[in-house]
This record gives structure tokens, sequence and C-alpha cells, in this order.
């Protein structure tokens, strides 16, 4: 079964296309009506239409429909406004004034201030484990407060220029105060719930006030099909009119058919190496930069990702709000490698590169990686781990392993993954003088010195940091040649799997 | 022994089946790496996170703690509450066991009669090209593993020729009995080996045996000798196949039930065991072991009642 499901995905350089993306095919002029069936990939026992919930791809290409957040993420993964109209810091940057859009609820109550902090109040709830939880445990709540039906001030726990990408958090959707039942829900998104039957089908339909403009589908419908195999077929056999997540292998074997287009959302999800920086042998500044020039870049974009992807700089966000593009390019450095391996006394070892099946090609990765390191003195001994469990254990065991991330803002990847402290810091970086850096980026209001520190940041990263960032996967979806509006925004973004805008010709 | 006395102590000695086999899942789950808080918490692996969905789960209760208020329920039907999702684990099952029962039903509806009449084909045909074509034929499809099979059948009636829906994806499979045809063909293709050669290899060893010469001798016709002596005891090896059969269908074909999008009891497993989801996974531990146990059960007793010579041990 294809467990590529929980992750997160990556970004994208371009801009919103607004129509379809490698059509051979002519698609039509927006049009109305007619009803989407949309394949993804599931899991019946964790299917849940509570949007805080959400966990799965499924779960969260539903919460889209069915719900908004204050903001979501641009193509550029910058945090664009949705049901907040706009976003005002105090001065020090710990209040934050936000003005609601005129919207309702399916039910045609108007969304409220007081919805709002009822909706973070219960993501908050130190009884339970939300996803979103972490992103919004910065609000002050007790002092946060209405203004009146249409504002909010929130009080921070601390000054926080980038409060916008946690009211864009995974899962930070607004439902209206007081909901605990999600077996009719009701939300404010552009569809409105009509049926679901876990495991199986969910059915939404247009709803026509919605604060943005009613969709053009009259329905949509979103179905379960585990196997990226089932969900290509389905396709092929006009059962489905859009399958999400296909490989690069079906991407490559029908791109010139004309029986289903494939869209792109390029360089979706960093594919990497991560190195434990707080034990032998990765604590030698010189081996991880032997590593890092050992990598053949393009030859793991061209064979695991079968040419659906970009080769990546050890950096996270490629194409992102805040990027350091201007860091040059690393290449395969096959004699420095190994002279950096003789440098710190590496030779002759034979290091474990921890994988699993939890992500798509990690284990492909990680065998050609060995295969490159061959001849270099150092051995890469790849060793496959249980899938389930992948991520937990690599975060506390080992000291290489196979990583991959999905699109989040840089600000979020550097909170939660290289601070001090930070809940999943694989590759244990823990430098103050960083942790500074990074404080002074989100407390300033001065947008070019918070660039320059996140550029700073990068810098050093680059340089020292445990992370073999080689490419970034393009993110697949196949449709019906006459599916018209698909994105290619990076997954997790507000665009990707977003069906409002998507027409059938 | 009577029958019903007979029934009495396999029913008895199914119950205690029935709770060895819950016993070891419960435990092999708990083995396995990670457990449902890990599971969920995905490549978000934040220590703190994990300990906030272990308490809001109530795995940080003790192990045995958890099987006995498990066990403590099992009298009442209450198969527990699902951990990742809150539904309760009732409702995975009755949502499973429509699909498979349905895929179970109508394969052994179809697989019956035509095993039974190639089988009795080939046995009265003993040698002719008959009997060579049928074996040549159910051996091929035996020697296809069900993947393999399921995957060239969808490619070319229900891609390339279009002839049939390529997947059961959203359908009903009642209404919509189209999206059936494939999967049956592929449920089909081994059992009819195995079981038509038992009915042939028993017809021969009846049609051999004394009392078919003797009913010869007294002249009885040749289709009665088949069909109401040789036959009944030709069946009585093939029902103890049929019933592996069944018990292997209404286990949920991981396989087929992935390739055709079937959301049987099989998905139902794959997804909780993934999702170290243990009541769900428990739950199906008692549909299977109940499932085993009558099965064979009522297999023992249509032996029995068919042959009634034959040995049967409890």
């Amino acid at each position: 079964m294809s467990l590529n499901r929980r992750g997160f995905l990556g970004l994208t350089t371009l801009t919103v296309a607004t129509l379809a993306g490698c059509g051979s095919a002519p698609v039509s002029a927006p049009r109305t009506g007619g009803r989407l069936r949309a394949a993804f990939a599931g899991g019946g026992a964790k299917e849940v239409l509570d949007p805080h919930l959400a966990n799965l791809f499924v779960e969260a290409a539903r919460s889209k429909a069915l719900y908004d957040k204050l903001a979501d993420l641009g193509t550029d993964v910058s945090p664009q406004p949705r049901l907040a109209e706009k976003w005002e810091p105090s001065a020090d940057l710990s209040r934050w004034r936000i003005t609601l859009r005129q919207a309702k609820f399916h039910d045609g109550r108007p969304v409220r201030a007081q919805d709002v902090l009822a909706s973070y109040a219960r993501i908050l709830d130190p009884n339970r484990a939300f996803r979103a939880k972490s992103s919004l445990a910065l609000i002050d709540l007790p002092n946060s407060r209405a203004v009146d039906d249409r504002t909010v001030e929130f009080a921070l726990k601390r000054p926080f220029a980038e409060f916008p990408n946690a009211l864009a958090a995974f899962g930070a959707y607004i439902v209206p105060e007081g909901t605990e039942d999600f077996t009719k829900p009701v939300g404010s998104g552009a569809f409105s719930f009509v049926s679901f039957e876990p495991g199986k089908s969910v059915l939404v339909k247009r709803n026509p006030d919605y604060w943005e403009g009613a969709p053009l589908l009259d329905e949509l419908e979103f179905l379960i099909a585990n196997e990226e195999s089932a969900r290509t077929n389905a396709l092929l056999g006009g059962q489905v009119e859009y399958a999400h997540d296909l490989t690069p292998t079906t991407a490559r074997s029908h791109a010139s058919g004309d029986r289903m287009a494939i869209h792109r959302a390029p360089n979706s999800a960093v594919q990497a190496f991560a190195m434990k920086l707080d034990r032998a042998p990765f604590d030698n500044r010189d081996l991880r930069e032997a590593l890092f020039l050992l990598v053949d870049r393009p030859q793991l974009v061209e064979s695991v990702l079968a040419g659906s992807g970009q080769v990546g700089n050890d950096l996270f966000g490629k194409g992102y709000q805040h990027y350091a593009d201007a860091i040059p390019q690393r290449e395969r450095d096959l004699d420095k490698a190994k002279f950096l391996i003789r440098k710190a006394g590496a030779e002759g070892l034979t290091v474990k590169l921890d994988t699993s099946t939890a992500a798509a090609g990690m284990v492909e990765a990680a065998t050609v990686f060995a295969d490159q390191a061959k001849g270099s003195g150092l051995t890469i001994e790849v060793v496959q781990g249980n899938k389930d469990s992948y991520w937990a254990d690599t975060l506390k065991n080992g000291s290489l392993s196979s990583f991959r991330s999905g699109a989040m803002p840089i600000e979020t990847h550097i909170a939660q993954r290289l601070l001090k402290g930070a809940g999943t810091n694989v590759t244990k970086w823990n430098r103050p003088e960083f942790d500074a850096l990074y404080e002074k980026a989100v407390s300033t209001s001065d947008e070019g010195a918070r660039n320059e520190a996140y550029v700073e940041m990068q810098r050093v990263l680059h340089a020292e940091g445990g992370y073999l960032m080689w490419g970034f996967a393009d993110w697949i979806v196949g449709a019906k040649p006459n599916v018209g509006g698909i994105s290619d925004a990076p997954a997790n973004t507000l665009d990707w799997a977003r069906f409002d805008k998507v027409w059938l010709g | 022994m009577s029958l019903a006395s007979y029934a009495a102590r396999r029913v008895a000695l199914g119950l205690v089946q029935v709770l060895a086999v819950v016993t070891l899942v419960f435990f092999l789950v708990q083995a396995l790496p990670g457990d449902a808080a890990v599971a969920l918490a995905g490549d978000n692996p934040d220590p703190a996170r994990i300990s906030a969905i272990r308490a809001a789960m109530g795995l940080d209760r003790s192990v045995s703690e958890r099987f006995v208020s498990w066990l403590a329920g099992l009298p009442r039907l209450d198969f527990g509450v699902s951990l990742v999702s809150g539904r309760p684990v009732a409702d995975f099952l009755f949502a499973g066991i429509g699909p498979t029962v349905v895929l179970a039903a109508l394969t052994l509806v179809l697989l019956v009669p035509i095993s039974v009449l190639a089988g009795v084909l080939a046995a009265l045909r003993e040698g002719s090209l008959l009997d060579r074509a049928l074996t040549s034929v159910s051996v091929a499809l035996h020697s296809i593993p069900e993947f393999a099979l399921a995957i060239v059948l969808i490619a070319v009636f229900g891609v390339q020729l279009a002839w049939l829906p390529p997947t059961a994806v959203g359908a009903d499979l009642l209404t919509q009995p189209a999206v059936l045809v494939l999967p049956l063909v592929v449920l089909l293709a081994r059992p009819i080996c195995s079981i038509s050669r038992l009915v042939r290899a028993g017809m021969l060893d009846a049609l051999a045996s004394d009392y078919v010469r003797h009913a010869r001798r007294l002249g009885l016709g040749e289709s009665r000798i088949r069909f109401a002596h040789a036959l009944p005891n030709a069946l009585a090896p093939a029902v103890q196949q049929v019933a592996r059969t069944t018990d292997w269908l209404l286990g949920g074909v991981i396989v087929v039930e992935a390739v055709f999008v079937i959301p049987g009891l099989g998905t139902v497993l794959v997804d909780a065991v993934a999702g170290r989801d243990l009541p769900v996974v428990q739950g199906l531990a008692v549909v299977f072991a109940v499932t085993t146990v009558a099965v064979n059960l009522v297999a023992d007793l249509v032996a029995f009642r068919l042959a009634p010579r034959a040995e049967v041990v409890a």
C-alpha cells in the first residue's frame, strides 16, 4: 500500500497556473456544472471529518473544501489572508488585530470573532492533541478578545513577526463556536456537506454564498483508493476525473497519451538524508561536508524521481519566500570527498543509513546513495526499518537516516526542526548563535532585516548543517483531459487540491 | 455420538479457540514497534505531541489493564472504540463485513457448481482429451498469483478494451454488479483447481470402490450409481477444501480488495494494523476467529452427513 499519505508537500517556484499544467489536450473555457470525482489514498481507520484532526491528504483536501482558515499558504509558501481580511500587529508585535471577512457558515450564521476564538481554544485544549496546537501555542488566549463580531485581538506570549504563518497552520480551521459533533460538518468553505461513508466517499455540493464566489462544480465527490495503481486505473476507466498522488513512473508512461493529463507541482517534497550532529561520526564537520560532496544529485533525481524533480542545495524551501538562492549549487566532487573522509579519520568506516517505505522513494534513494559512496573510503549500509514508526524511530536513533518533508514556511521548518528544544530536531542542530538569529528574525518588523537574518541562517546551515537535501520531487496528479483549473501549487498550500476553481469541460 | 452432542462439544471448544486467538493477537500487536500515537504522529513525531496523543487515547494505562477492560466488554458485544477515529469498532466491522460477504457468497455460488461439474466430468472421462484440457486449464489458473491475474485482467478488460469497470471505486456492489465481474474471476481462479481436483480424485476412488461394484452387480442404473452413490462420497473430502476457501474469502482477500478498491475486512485490517488501532485489530480477530471456527464446524457436520462412515474427530 502506498503509505506516502501523510506527508506534506513542497513548494514551487511557479506562479499559480490557472490552466491545466501540461495539456496536450485542449481544455475548454471555464464552465459551471457537473460532479467531479476525485480519488485519494485514505485509510478507513483514520478518516474523520473533524478538520482539526486532519492528518491525511484526503482529510486536508476535504477540510479545505468544507472550511476556511484565517490565512493559508500561497504558491511561494508565504501566508495569504483568507477568512482574515487583514492583520495589523502592534508596534512590538505582541498583539495582533485581525479583521474578518463578511462570511457565512453553511447554516446561514455569520462567521464571528467568537467562532475564531472558540476554534483556537478547542485546538489549544491541554487535554487534546490536535496537529495545529504547537503552531498556535504562542497565543495567550485568556488575554485575547473579540473586539466586535468581526474583529479579534490576539495577545501573544512573545513578540512574533511571523504570526500569520500560525494562522495558516495545518488544521487551524475555523468551526462554528461549540461544535463537537462533526457527523454533519458545517463550515464556511466553498462546498457544503452532503454525505459521508467512512473509508469510501464524501460528497459535497456547491456553496452558492461562498465569500470568494461560488465554485464552478455542482458537486464534488472524494473517493478512497489506497493503491496508486487503482487510482490510475479508475481514472483510465472513466470512474474518476481526478487521481491524486501518482508515481513518476505512471506520469512518464501516460504523459504522451490522450487518456490522462498529468499535472505536476514542481519542487513539492524535499528529499534528503539527515545526519545527527550530536554523535559520532557526523559530529565531525569534515565528514558532513564529505557526504555533501559525495552525493550525485542529478543521478538521484533521474533514477529515484524518474526525472520528476529538481536537484536541491542542502537547504529547505527552494522557491519559497526567504529562500537563499544566491548560495552556489553544490556539485559532486569525489576527490575532495575522499580527502575529507581521510582527514576525518573515517576511512574504512561503515555507516548505517536508516530508511523505510514510510515515504515513496526513500529506500531507492538510500540504495542509490550507498552505491554512489562506493570507492570513497566510506561504506554506507542501508538498513530498512518499520514504516509505521519510522519518523519517531529516526528522531531518536541512529546517525544517518532518510528524510522527506512537504511544504511549510522556512520559518516553520526552522522553528520545528532546528532550534534548541524544537520538537522534531532530527539532525540535533543546536547552536545558541543560530537561535539568536532566529529570535532576531521573528522579533523585528523590518522586512529587510528579517530576510537578512533568514539568509544568514541558511548560509550557516548550508556550510555546516546536518541535512543533505539532494532534491525536490514534483507532486503528480492525473486528471481527465477535460478537467480545467488544476493548479500546480505545492501540496499543502492553498491552491493544491483546491476544487472551487476547477471545472469539467 | 449424536450430531447434537458432537456440535455442542465443538461450539464449546470453538469459544476457547476464539479466546486464545484474541489474546494472542493482542499481545502480538503490542509487540509491534510503535503504538497508535506514534503511527498517528507520523512525520511530525514531536515527543510532546506523541505523549499528548497517548494520554488522549488512554494508551498511558497499562497493557493488562487495557486488555482486561476490553475483554470485559466482549460478553456485551462491546468491541470498544477505535483509538484513532473515536468511532465504535462495531461500525468498522459492519462496514467491512458487507463487501466481504457479498464477494464471498457470490464466489461460492459460482465456485461449487463449476468445480464439482469440472471434477465429475474429468473423472467420468478419465484420460480423455476433456480430462486433460480441464486439468491443464485449472492447474494453469492455479499457478497465477491473484495480484498478477488481477493486474492483467484490469489492463486488458478494464483499461484497454474498456468492457468492464477496472475498479469498484465509489460503486455500490449490489446495484452495479459489473464492478464485481473481474474480482470474481480472480477469486475463482485458484480454488476451482483445488476443489475440482479433489472431486475428481474422490469420484475416481468412489467409482472403483467395492460398494459401487456391488451396486453394479445389483443392476442399478449407471447414472443412479454415479450421482446417488458415488458422488456424495466423492464430495466429502472436497467439503473440507470448500470450508478452507470460505474461510479465506471471509477473511477479506487483501490483494483483491486493494487492487479493485473494495473496502472489505481485509482493507480494514491493513489500515488498522498500520495505524496500530488495537481495538479495531482485536475486533477483527474476534470476527476472523469466529468465522474460522464456525465454517469448519459446519464443514465437519456436512461431511459427517454426506459420508457417515467418515471419521470425524473433534
